[in-house]
């Protein structure tokens, strides 16, 4: 893959549909010569002569026709987004106006952007850390709300910060094991083993924390992987249908119609949901079916949380107790659906399978008890937290990783301290820990030691 | 070069007969090489004109690797040496720190006696004032006789003598260290050779005379009983000798009160200094400033020799004028009645931007001429002399026609030091540290013969014979290693009752030899009366044996950076790489990296200002 990062590039920046306004934006050394070949401004000046930083008015002309009439903002390097030159162009909305200002400017000789290929101009160019441009691909790609101001959050540094700060510990912890290491005569009591492990434990939790948050981010960015399991005709797809008030799955009256699995992407309230409804589990001889029940399990297998769906009005069959069985170890709830009917299964009789708090009783059918599932769903998930944004971080896996190596040094730390090694084992993991941090805020590890040492301690000949 | 006197021709011409001059003029001899070793004054050869002593943290590890590759510091400092230490033994194998006091005097007669008996060496002593080039690079110096001397190849290892200027507080001297004349022409002919030159500082403390300090009032240090030298090819038994205890005293708040009411008669606070000062030999005047709660700062007395009563005063070098000096250091307990014999004072010289050398120590600009030692603009003996023998190495590859000798970071101190050298443009003196190597428990003082005993081989410094024991003690240590890799002890009387004499818990089931080595309260030496079968190995084996089984572990986890290391360092940047087509590099890296002209993508990834992103650009341009 060659990254080129000289041409000048165009696209559309807002999200495709029937907004009041659309953008196109370009970004590149030929912006302006580009915007020159396309558009005529009200005041008569040429787009070289348009001074930065400025809105002017105008219309977008190809092959002699008027696209569109529009707003041009110019922004001329180093202040802009990408540190190139920038021209954003206001059109009316509607796909037909902003496609016709987008091919203007391809023919005038942009190419067409990759995804998030501004935001990787910008971080290229030194105009945003990565965890920033992480953070603005998230947005971009970002499903739900709490996932945007999770994204949002971390773009104002928040993470950065709180990695900076763990790495500051470290960093004089590590100084103070280098100046005793460096100036073995040096006086001053500066005690370095237990300080360090001390150190290595504050920071360990620090780490941790925000493990536990990388995997709550995870979900908040892509959604809780939920999956409806049940034998046929107990209600599953009524339910998935209730939750995306929409009829999309096949609701029949004929055990076996829905064979393969329907996913959706949905939000309820401030928690998405990815929920995949799954074929009937029962005993079959028709093969199609049967392939399809197996993908049933192997969808129970992935998920972050089964709904089990029960018909209460009905003893339960054969092939419910394979499914409770299937789930017993699992995280689920047990939906008891048909509630409007006779019950004829009670909770002690599911105790075995799932905890009191996870079995609801409900009736899809008349909308009574599906809100207590998404009150369960949210306590188990959030932790009974609702504004979740507050705590939430996203990290991504390549960060994840970096959080996950800081982890294991830090523990070998403290290993190496109980183990009675000497200082200079310490400081080898102390480093690590050090640099897998800063890899996450792309910091290096370069002279930091040696100027904190210098700047801390009064040492030399 | 017509209307010179050519008065002698040679390979290799070494400017400069200090630490790096000396190992450089060594080298290229030994290898075979007709060399001239030019001194402003023969009898400033391997002058100490700061603390009288070799070694210490990391510098301890350079001079071992000197001697590995075959070079002369630690000889020399184990005929001449006074007082011998092992610093930082609880600290872990990798920062065990061997130091030395050296009698100044014997050190320098000792080196000289070395070179004038050292076969195709010539020593002379002049000024050298041109490098003299032509079509292939150097070709000849020219000193101020106006003789030349023809050349195939030139060492610049000047110090500190170039344009050198001595301050003692309103008192500026133009000369070089210690009183001696400075070189005042060669800066020119180097500027003119397109080189860039930059204006360091650095300072030493006073010397006092013995019979006016009270000893009594301070505390003693004695050096080990059981002495470790520096050369491999010596055992402590061959250079035992009575040492000289060094003392402790300390300043206190009437020293420091001294200093602040005469801080404006300071040259470094008074602007006049303009060089940039090390931050590891800051000068009291800036400790006292800098760390101005600390009540007192610690002195050590360290004897300049056994045959003189002067005494370095080691934490205390100042600029400030000769009456401050004399006013600061009576405050002193056990300097009340001080005489100075020689006054402390800064000095500012001429050195290299070395960013301008490339990894063999040879100059892009002017084939065939080298440089080495402080001139590159590092600080302290152990670094100059690191250099010298490189340089010296590298000088005889080239006029031989052979590759240069590089070290690498993952093999030894000497490959770090040249690596930040060259890469990094430092803005003081540089010094070696032991945090600035990466893999320092692999590049321990311990195996630096291990490490870098092949090179000097290869380049011929090693004899026949220093080799043979060399490759047995290696085999000796696998070996030894392989066959206690196999055994198991089980809970025997005899095992349990020496486990239990270490301090350590006693075994109930059967534990791995190597994995009782690995307790802190046990080594592979303590365990010989349960292990009948142990052959007869020396003490030097026993401990490589210990060290890489108790730190095994660790030792294998820097064995993994290195490879990683390894890779990066062997995807190698075209020589002939033109940056300016490289897509999307930031300005300061494509700077930065037209500068240094890095060898490998991990020697750009090692430059300041050249960001992981840079680095991926030039991947990507690469591939």
């Amino acid at each position: 893959m060659r990254i080129d990062l000289e041409d000048t590039i165009a696209a559309i920046s807002t999200p495709m549909g029937n907004g009041g306004i659309g953008i196109v934006r370009l970004s590149g050394d030929k912006a302006i010569d580009v915007l020159e070949n396309i558009f005529k401004a009200a005041s008569g000046k040429k787009a070289g002569e348009l001074s930065s930083h400025t809105i002017n008015y105008g219309k977008i002309i190809n092959n002699e026709k008027t696209v569109d009439e529009v707003l041009v903002s110019l922004m001329k390097a180093p202040k802009t987004y990408t540190r190139q030159d920038v021209v954003e162009i206001n059109c009316h909305g509607g796909i037909q106006a902003v496609n016709g200002v987008l091919r203007a400017c391809l023919e005038a000789g942009a190419r067409l952007a990759e995804p998030g290929e501004f935001t990787k101009r910008a971080f290229l160019n030194g105009r945003i850390d990565l965890l920033q441009a992480e953070a603005v691909s998230e947005i971009i790609s970002s499903k739900t709300e709490s996932a945007k101001r999770a994204a949002l959050a971390k773009l104002g540094g928040r993470l950065s910060g709180k990695i900076k700060e763990l790495r500051d510990k470290i960093l004089s912890a590590e100084a103070a094991i280098e100046a005793a290491i460096e100036y073995p005569e040096h006086d001053d009591e500066i005690v370095t083993k237990m300080s360090a492990k001390q150190t290595a434990e504050v920071v360990l939790k620090g780490v941790r924390e925000l493990i536990d948050r990388a995997d709550f981010g995870r979900i908040i960015q892509n959604g809780i992987n939920c999956v409806i399991m049940g034998r046929p005709n107990v209600g599953k797809s009524s339910f998935l249908n209730y939750i995306l008030d929409e009829e999309r799955a096949i609701v029949t009256d004929i055990p076996g119609t829905t064979r393969d699995v329907l996913s959706e992407s949905v939000s309820i309230g401030d928690i998405p949901l990815n929920i995949t409804d799954t074929a009937g589990i029962r005993q079959t001889g028709d093969v199609i079916e049967k392939i399809g029940v197996d993908r049933s399990f192997e969808y129970g297998e992935n998920a972050d949380i089964i709904f089990m769906m029960i018909d209460g009005s009905e003893e339960l069959t054969e092939d419910d107790l394979r499914i409770l069985d299937f789930i017993k170890d699992k995280r689920a709830i047990i939906i008891v659906n048909k509630s409007d009917k006779a019950v004829k299964v009670t909770p002690e009789e599911l105790r075995q399978y799932a905890e009191e708090q996870n079995i609801i009783t409900v009736s899809v059918k008349n909308d009574t008890g599906v809100e207590d599932i998404f009150d369960r769903l949210k306590a188990m998930f959030m932790g009974g937290e609702v504004e979740i944004s507050d705590n939430a971080c996203v990290i991504g896996e390549r960060n994840l990783e970096s959080l996950r190596r800081a982890e294991k040094s830090l523990l070998n730390v403290i290993d190496t301290v109980d183990n009675g090694f000497p200082e200079d084992f310490i400081s080898m993991d102390l480093t690590e820990a050090y640099t897998a941090l800063g890899e996450i805020t792309g910091e290096t590890l370069e002279e930091d030691v040696i100027d904190k040492i210098f700047s801390e301690f009064c040492l030399g000949k | 070069m017509d209307n010179y006197f050519v008065a002698d021709v040679c390979d290799v011409a070494v400017i400069g007969a200090g630490h790096a001059g000396c190992e450089a003029a060594l080298a290229s001899a030994r290898m075979g090489l007709k060399t001239i070793l030019f001194a402003l004054n023969l009898d400033s050869i391997a002058m100490m004109p700061c603390n009288p002593s070799i070694g210490g943290t990391s510098k301890g590890h350079l001079v071992r690797e000197i001697d590995a590759l075959g070079g002369e510091m630690g000889k020399n400092i184990d005929k001449t040496y006074i007082q011998n230490r092992m610093l930082n033994t609880s600290k872990g194998p990798a920062v065990y720190s061997l130091r030395a006091q050296a009698d100044k005097a014997k050190y320098h007669t000792e080196m000289k006696k070395t070179l004038e008996n050292t076969g195709n060496l010539d020593v002379k002593q002049g000024e050298v004032t041109e490098i003299l080039t032509g079509e292939n690079g150097v070709c000849g110096v020219k000193l101020e006789s106006g003789n030349v001397y023809e050349c195939r190849a030139a060492i610049l290892c000047t110090g500190t003598y170039l344009m050198a200027r001595c301050l003692y507080g309103d008192t500026i001297i133009e000369s070089g260290p210690n009183g001696m004349r400075n070189s005042t022409r060669l800066s020119k002919c180097l500027e003119g050779l397109g080189i860039e030159l930059q204006r360091f500082k650095t300072g030493t403390p006073a010397r006092v005379d013995k019979r006016t300090l009270d000893f009594s009032k301070m505390s003693i240090q004695y050096g080990d009983e059981n002495i470790t030298p520096f050369s491999f090819e010596n055992t402590p038994e061959d250079i035992y000798r009575e040492q000289i205890p060094c003392h402790l005293t300390y300043t206190n708040a009437q020293t420091h009160k001294v200093i602040m009411d005469n801080l404006d008669r300071s040259p470094l606070y008074g602007g006049v200094i303009k060089g940039t000062g090390p931050r590891y030999c800051p000068s009291i005047e800036d400790k006292v400033v800098r760390f101005a709660d600390k009540e007192r700062h610690q002195l050590f007395i360290e004897p300049e020799g056994e045959d003189t009563n002067e005494m370095y005063v080691q934490g205390m070098s100042s600029s400030l004028p000769a009456d401050v000096q004399l006013k600061m250091y009576r405050t002193i307990a056990g300097m009340e009645n001080v005489k100075i014999m020689r006054n402390a004072y800064a000095i500012e010289y001429d050195c290299l931007k070395a960013n301008q050398l490339k990894l063999s120590l040879e100059l892009k600009k002017v084939k065939g001429l080298f440089s080495a030692g402080q001139f590159n603009g590092t600080s302290g003996y152990e670094e100059a002399a690191a250099q010298g023998i490189v340089a010296g190495i590298n000088a005889a590859k080239y006029v031989k026609g052979e590759k240069p000798l590089i070290i690498d970071r993952s093999e030894g101190y000497i490959g770090v030091l040249i690596d930040d050298v060259v890469t990094k443009t430092s803005k003081e003196p540089y010094r070696m540290m032991t945090s600035r190597a990466e893999y320092r428990l692999l590049l321990r003082q311990d195996n630096a013969d291990l490490r870098l005993t092949d090179y000097g081989y290869e380049a011929g410094l090693i004899s026949e014979e220093r080799y043979a024991r060399f490759l047995k003690k290696k085999s000796d240590i696998e070996n030894e290693i392989k066959r206690i890799s196999k055994i198991v002890f089980g809970p025997k009387e005899e095992v349990n009752e020496l486990l239990e004499s270490l301090g350590t818990s006693t075994l109930t089931n059967g534990v791995r030899y190597t994995d009782l080595i690995k307790r802190p309260e046990v080594t592979y030496m303590a365990l010989a009366p349960i292990d009948p079968e142990r052959p007869q190995l020396s003490p030097e084996v026993c401990e490589q044996v210990n060290i890489q089984v108790k730190y095994g572990d660790y030792i294998k986890r820097q064995t993994e950076q290195v490879e990683k290391f390894k890779k990066l360092e062997g995807r190698l940047i075209p020589e002939d790489i033109d940056y300016s087509k490289v897509p999307s590099l930031r300005i300061e890296a494509r700077q930065k990296l037209e500068e240094i002209r890095p060898v490998s993508i991990g020697h750009a990834s090692r430059i300041s200002g050249v960001s992981p992103a840079d680095v991926n650009m030039l991947l990507v341009y690469l591939n």
